[in-house]
């Protein structure tokens, strides 16, 4: 019960819809979302395929909570094999996407094959189609959102879509939702562009029922919700100030990447951070900050609705970027501001807006512009080879222009569409690249929040703050404090993340509830609504078993042990400034026991009576 | 005391838990399609709106239907409608000024808010009180407070 039991493959190749029943016991043993898909996943494609070739599928799945009142039950995640990294991906959105496809009566939607031509699915209920999508190729989200409602004549369609990065190749292109969310991270959009595939627009009307005990799960609920009402993170930070509450607070510990990793401080942070989205800006009286806004079912609503100041440089001559859309997060600020040291708020609102219209993922894409300037201040790009673009570390005009560029595929914006690890070794300077696995870092500097190391290291989709976000036990003492330039505990620390994450990840629900709520919260509330017995214990095992088969995954994709590392920089080059002064992260010191605690080899192979008491 | 909701649509978040308790109390099933007071997303002026049936005094569904399924609750004031008595022909959709009675298709009968017998779920769900079950005469009140508030600021 809770899911619908029911998934819809889609054969591009033969532009086929058919309707499947869902396996329960792989439900049972994966709850749902990112855990079944993964499962789903693994049984159906071979680990070594091109991540690009039809041979790939990609997984549009939800949680056995989405859809219902479970606050922030409304995400739904991608799974496929990624581009980017070659490893599993797995992307999360918000938005209200997920909760259609549960009330047009789908847990899960499996892409396979490529489309001859461009293609949309049409999602009505049960009726699936695949309809041509020639006229919206090749433009951006936004005007294939509108193309959509309007040939549909449906205001209440829900719609994904990849932009024009996504068709041009970039491998970290995202698949945006309800104009501004995003499954952002490893490429997934990439995947979805290489199908031919341009978008997905749904409508559901069935409803979301099948609670196993609907009395139960709605007392779970209300108790649930009040815990966030009461909680410090969800009642008043995050819905007052969205994540970017943590810009400011980050630089103070010295954990705030800039520059690309040279420094892990940011002298402009408080002219982009939360706090200044509230100033009223001179030219027009108004705060960047419009408004917050929810997620579907989220009683947290942290989302941020901005708009550009007028006046400003990027928005000359471009009224279609005057109006408010979504605004900075804390990843995306850091990403495009610090990163990169732009401090103009306005032209981080706009690059962030390009990277909504054109499904781009900003972290991936602010870093890889940090690694070019880089690249650039350091000789091994010349401004022939980047088009006339003066490419200068705290450069506003090139973050702006080289953006606008990799959003359509254009000149020097295509080799940022490599991402940082192919830019930096196609100019001989590898060890620029700030990535695990070939994916960007985010936020955190692993010397000023030592477990974050090893959770970039070990994470199952390169580097990644949503794996294993420690940030909360080290910075925020959430559930306990914990000091983060130590490695002391930190193995441990960092595998109860994992396995809680993906707990939580599969049951549809977001990752912030945990900032109050923590598994014996969510526990009641999947028991309630779902067969099977699900406990605080079986959650966290559940996690664990997701965790270990995404790492066999990725081994049998080709990766090892040696891939579990970090850029030379935060291993060797210590922290310059703050609390974190003289500091590298120590990953070394954390890796054995991690491995150690995970039950695998010293070569980071679970061991086969790891797999073997994990069902995997 | 006679209630009436009260929206303030500078409160909502968009997130829909109004429609979910809505449709769950009428329906039995989270469907926000089915909810009775539905939220309105402005995107790019960056603002929701929740709305649902303000129990006209003089409601024209009511006058309009030619079967007089819909009725007049006497302790809450809602207008609600007879199911067993509605035939389906959708007048009253016609006469609502404010388009908050609609047509269900599978039921073939319309629906609309009946403030859940006097205890409206979405008041209760919504997080931010944006939607709130207050004194029917005095929906005014935390507006006035509010300017009234403003006003001793310049004394």
């Amino acid at each position: 019960m809770a899911w619908t039991g029911n998934v819809l493959r889609v054969n591009l190749t033969e532009r086929t819809c058919s309707k499947e029943p869902l396996n329960k016991d792989w439900a049972l043993s994966y709850l749902g979302q990112r855990g079944l898909a993964t499962k789903y996943l693994t049984e159906e494609i071979d680990p070594k395929i091109d991540a690009l070739s039809p041979d790939n599928k990609l997984i549009m799945a939800t949680g056995p909570l989405t859809g219902t009142p479970a606050s922030t039950a409304g995400r739904y995640s991608v799974i496929t094999k990624s581009p980017l990294t070659g490893t599993v991906a797995c992307s999360n959105s918000g938005g209200f996407i997920g909760m259609e496809f549960k009330n047009a009566g789908w847990d899960m939607i499996i892409f396979e094959g490529k489309a001859s031509s461009p293609v949309y699915l049409y999602l009505e209920n049960e009726k699936a189609q695949l309809l041509p999508a020639d006229e919206i190729w090749g433009q951006s989200v936004w005007q294939a959102d509108e193309w959509l409602h309007n040939r549909h004549q449906d205001p209440l369609l829900r719609i994904a879509a990849v932009g024009r990065s996504a068709e041009q190749g970039c491998l970290f292109s995202g698949i945006i939702n309800d104009l501004h969310r995003t499954a952002g991270r490893s490429g997934v959009g990439t995947v979805m562009a290489s199908k031919n595939l341009k978008a997905v627009a749904v409508r559901g009307t069935r409803g979301v029922g099948n609670i196993k005990d609907p009395v139960a799960f709605m007392q779970a609920v209300n108790a649930g919700k009040k815990v966030l009402a009461e909680g410090p993170v969800t009642a008043e930070g995050l819905p007052t100030y969205g994540t970017q509450v943590l810009m400011n607070v980050i630089n103070e510990v010295g954990a705030m990447p800039t520059r690309n990793f040279k420094d892990v401080q940011f002298e402009g942070a408080a002219k982009i951070s939360a706090e200044a989205m509230h100033e009223p800006r001179p030219s027009d009286g108004k705060p960047n900050l419009v408004t917050n806004a929810a997620c579907f079912g989220c009683t947290i609503a942290c989302g941020r609705i901005s708009t550009i100041a007028g006046g400003h440089f990027t928005i000359t001559n471009k009224p279609q970027y005057r109006g408010a859309s979504g605004g900075l997060e804390y990843e995306a600020a850091w990403a495009l501001g610090s990163d990169t040291g732009v401090d103009d708020l306005d032209a981080l609102t706009y690059v962030n807006f390009l990277c909504n219209e054109d499904g781009m993922d900003p972290i991936s894409l602010g870093s890889t512009i940090a690694a070019a300037m880089e690249l650039y201040e350091s000789g091994a790009i010349t401004i022939e080879q980047t088009g006339g673009i003066e490419l200068k570390f705290g450069s506003a005009e090139a973050l702006v222009k080289l953006t606008e560029l990799t959003a359509k595929g254009e000149g020097f914006g295509r080799e940022i569409g490599l991402g940082s690890k192919r830019l930096c070794e196609k100019y001989g300077r590898p060890e620029l690249s700030m990535t695990v696995k070939g994916q960007e870092f985010p936020a955190y500097d692993p010397r000023g929040i030592q477990g974050m190391g090893l959770a970039y290291a070990t994470s199952n989709r390169g580097a990644c703050h949503l794996r294993g976000y420690t940030v909360s036990s080290e910075i925020m003492g959430l559930p306990e404090k914990t000091d983060p330039l130590i490695t002391d505990g930190k193995a441990a620390l960092v595998k109860a993340f994992q396995d809680a994450t993906a707990a939580v990840d599969s049951a549809g629900l977001c990752v912030f509830s945990t900032f109050s709520w923590t598994m014996a919260d969510i526990a009641p509330q999947i028991a309630a609504a779902c067969d099977g017995d699900w406990t605080v214990d079986s959650l966290l095992e559940t996690g664990e078993r997701i965790w270990n088969l995404e790492r066999k995954f990725n081994l049998d994709a080709g990766l090892t042990g040696a891939d579990d590392n970090l850029p030379e920089r935060l291993l060797k080059e210590a922290a310059k400034t703050g609390p974190a002064k003289g500091k590298v992260n120590d990953l070394a010191k954390m890796l054995p026991e991690y491995y150690q605690l995970r039950g695998w080899t010293a070569d980071g192979i679970p061991k086969a009576e790891t797999l073997s008491r994990l069902s995997v | 005391m006679l209630k009436s909701l009260q929206i303030e649509p500078e409160k909502c978040t968009g997130c829909l838990q109004c429609e979910l308790a809505c449709s769950y109390h009428h329906e039995g099933v989270f469907n926000p399609s089915k909810s009775r007071i539905k939220v309105f997303t402005f995107h790019h002026e960056g603002r929701f709106a929740p709305y649902t049936c303000t129990q006209c005094a003089e409601a024209w569904c009511l006058h309009t239907c030619p079967v007089e399924a819909i009725t007049v609750n006497l302790t809450t004031g809602a207008k609600e409608v007879a199911v067993e008595q509605c035939v389906g022909c959708k007048v009253c959709t016609i006469a609502c000024p404010f388009g908050t009675i609609n047509y269900q298709v599978e039921t073939g009968k319309v629906a609309k808010c009946d403030l859940c017998g006097g205890d409206p779920e979405c008041a209760k769900a919504c997080p931010t009180s944006a939607i709130t079950y207050v004194d029917a005469e005095q929906t005014g009140y935390q507006r006035m407070r509010a300017h009234a508030a403003q006003s001793i600021k310049s004394l």
